[in-house]
């Protein structure tokens, strides 16, 4: 298969690869896909207590070239965005931005799974944090 | 060295510079149709047809009249299959044979099985092989047929054939054996392996494509096959069709190279292929091999990189030309079939990468194949949240997967 040069950059210099520590209040982990399927991604967000920015964005992909490609671009968009501006991120961009071929949309489906897991499980954290 | 270094000799091979020598005259000065009775131009393209099946009924042990030359393995399988079907239906409609074959027999049996036909796919092992014992409790009275690979393509797992050849001569069921990766890695007898039809193909040995054979045996018992391909009654009438003259000469010339050089060859492929395996082992953890770590082709290493998917390991190796079992590498986004019957799990088969060594892969070659997937299957467990998770302790089995 051949790759774009956006896809080829994104898995030779992946951005933000890591982890943030799962435990803090101020950090949301998504973890999406499966191994039998050969793909699964870790996609953590800071946010900002003051600003209620995200702060920080990390990544673990396995996966193909795409999947990579996919959830590091993710995480270089979150960077500075809102939760609400997060949310509004669509496999559609990243399809368009990386130039992904059909066969390969669900990488993009992935990548916004994980965004909106990682959100989701900060807004789970934080609202246990006011009723606790 | 020159890259992409190839290393997928189980999908083809060059062409050897000796084999095109051989076949160039061929095309041009002697482009006789071996057919043609009546002319100087007919009788030297047919010697030269005779001179090639001699060679190759030869190499495994046959008669050169038992030789037919088809246009490809895929061909061979299907006539194989399909002739003998089509031929001793009236006898019985049950054919035998792995679930883990080639796709031009697994896709023909399921071409039979919509014609009425019965077909059993054996277990195998965990290894990939059949027992001849599995193949003798399958047998029915209306049997007819047993096709079971001489050695795999994608993990390279050598079959008893022998020992399969005693049951189904015990039984007096017909006996076929796609040998295409066997072909000049193992000794193929088709009188001591009881073999009464056998697939080869010139490609993988060096050999032009396009041009293949089917060994069909003439005596005890004497093999009919309805053809696939009608017309002017060629190749004993099962295979109509004007010669393919410089690709059989051309798969005469690989055969006699094949065999020539095979008892140097195979133990030089061997040691580079165990070097290569001793060296990722040495580099890294949960690396797998998949199929037999004997009864294997000398050329072929399949091995599972846990929690690396293969297509983005290739991904960093253009360097070098392999291939992987993983899903994203096929069309069908399945991952392999033959890892799956092998019992693989899901999770290990999409982090396969198949290596195939051959007659021109030297050992510096290999020390840079064997740096490079060490380096990039590290790089890529750094990338790798299962590596991590496992790192960390935790049961990848435990984990509930939100399967998409």
């Amino acid at each position: 298969m051949a790759y774009t040069t956006k896809v080829i950059d994104h898995y030779e210099n992946p951005r933000n690869v890591g982890s943030l520590d799962k435990t803090s209040a101020s950090v949301g982990t998504g973890l999406v896909g499966a191994p039998e399927c050969g793909d699964v991604m870790k996609l953590q967000v800071e946010i900002d207590e003051k600003t209620h920015l995200i702060k920080d964005a990390k990544f673990k992909t396995f996966g193909c070239g795409s999947a990579i490609a996919s959830s590091s671009l993710a995480t270089e968009w979150l960077k500075g965005k809102t939760i609400e501006q997060a949310l509004a991120i669509k496999n559609t961009d990243i399809v368009q931005e990386l130039s992904l071929p059909p066969i390969k949309i669900h990488c993009s489906v992935l990548a916004e799974d994980a965004i909106k897991a990682a959100i989701s499980d900060y807004l789970k954290k934080s609202k246990e944090i006011k009723t606790a | 060295m020159k890259f992409p270094i190839y290393l997928d000799y189980h999908a083809t091979t060059p062409v050897d510079p000796e084999v095109l020598q051989t076949m160039i005259p061929y095309f041009t000065e002697i482009f006789g149709n071996a057919a043609s009775r009546n002319h100087e131009f007919g009788w030297t393209a047919e010697a030269a047809v005779e001179k090639a099946r001699q060679q190759i009924a030869h190499f495994i042990g046959a008669h050169e009249k038992e030789i037919i030359f088809t246009s490809g393995a895929t061909e061979s399988n299907n006539l194989a299959l399909m002739g003998v079907a089509e031929m001793y239906q009236e006898k019985g409609k049950h054919i035998i044979t792995s679930p883990i074959e080639h796709k031009s027999i697994l896709d023909t049996c399921h071409f039979l099985e919509k014609k009425g036909f019965s077909i059993t796919y054996l277990k195998v092992d965990s290894y990939g092989q059949v027992s001849p014992e599995s193949v003798r409790n399958a047998m029915t009275p209306q049997t007819i047929l047993v096709s079971i690979m001489a050695a795999n393509n994608e993990i390279g797992t050598i079959n008893s054939i022998g020992e399969i050849g005693k049951v189904c001569k015990e039984r007096s069921v017909l006996f076929h054996t796609d040998a295409v990766q066997a072909v000049g890695k193992i000794p193929l007898n088709v009188e001591s392996m009881g073999v009464d039809l056998l697939s080869l193909t010139a490609h993988k040995i060096y050999g032009p494509k396009g041009i293949a054979a089917l060994y069909v045996r003439r005596r005890n018992p004497r093999v009919r096959l309805t053809p696939l391909i009608y017309g002017g009654g060629h190749e004993r009438g099962m295979r109509s069709g004007t010669l393919n003259v410089p690709g059989i000469v051309g798969m005469g010339k690989a055969v006699e190279l094949a065999q020539k050089e095979m008892s140097e060859e195979v133990p030089r492929i061997q040691r580079l292929r165990d070097r290569l395996w001793e060296k990722i082992q040495e580099n890294l953890d949960e690396v797998y091999l998949n199929g037999h770590p004997t009864d294997r082709l000398p050329n072929n290493l399949n091995v599972s990189f846990a929690y690396v998917e293969g297509e983005s390991l290739m991904m960093g190796m253009k360097e070098l030309a392999v291939s992987s079992g993983s899903a994203c590498t096929s069309a069908s986004l399945e991952p392999s079939y033959v890892l799956k019957h092998i019992g693989v799990g899901e999770d290990l088969a999409h982090t396969s990468i198949r290596f195939g060594l051959g007659r021109f892969t030297t050992q510096e070659e290999i020390d840079f194949a064997a740096e490079k997937v060490v380096c990039i299957v590290k790089k890529l467990r750094e990338l790798s949240p299962l590596y991590e998770m496992v790192k960390e302790g935790v049961d990848l089995k435990t984990v509930s997967w939100a399967a998409h």
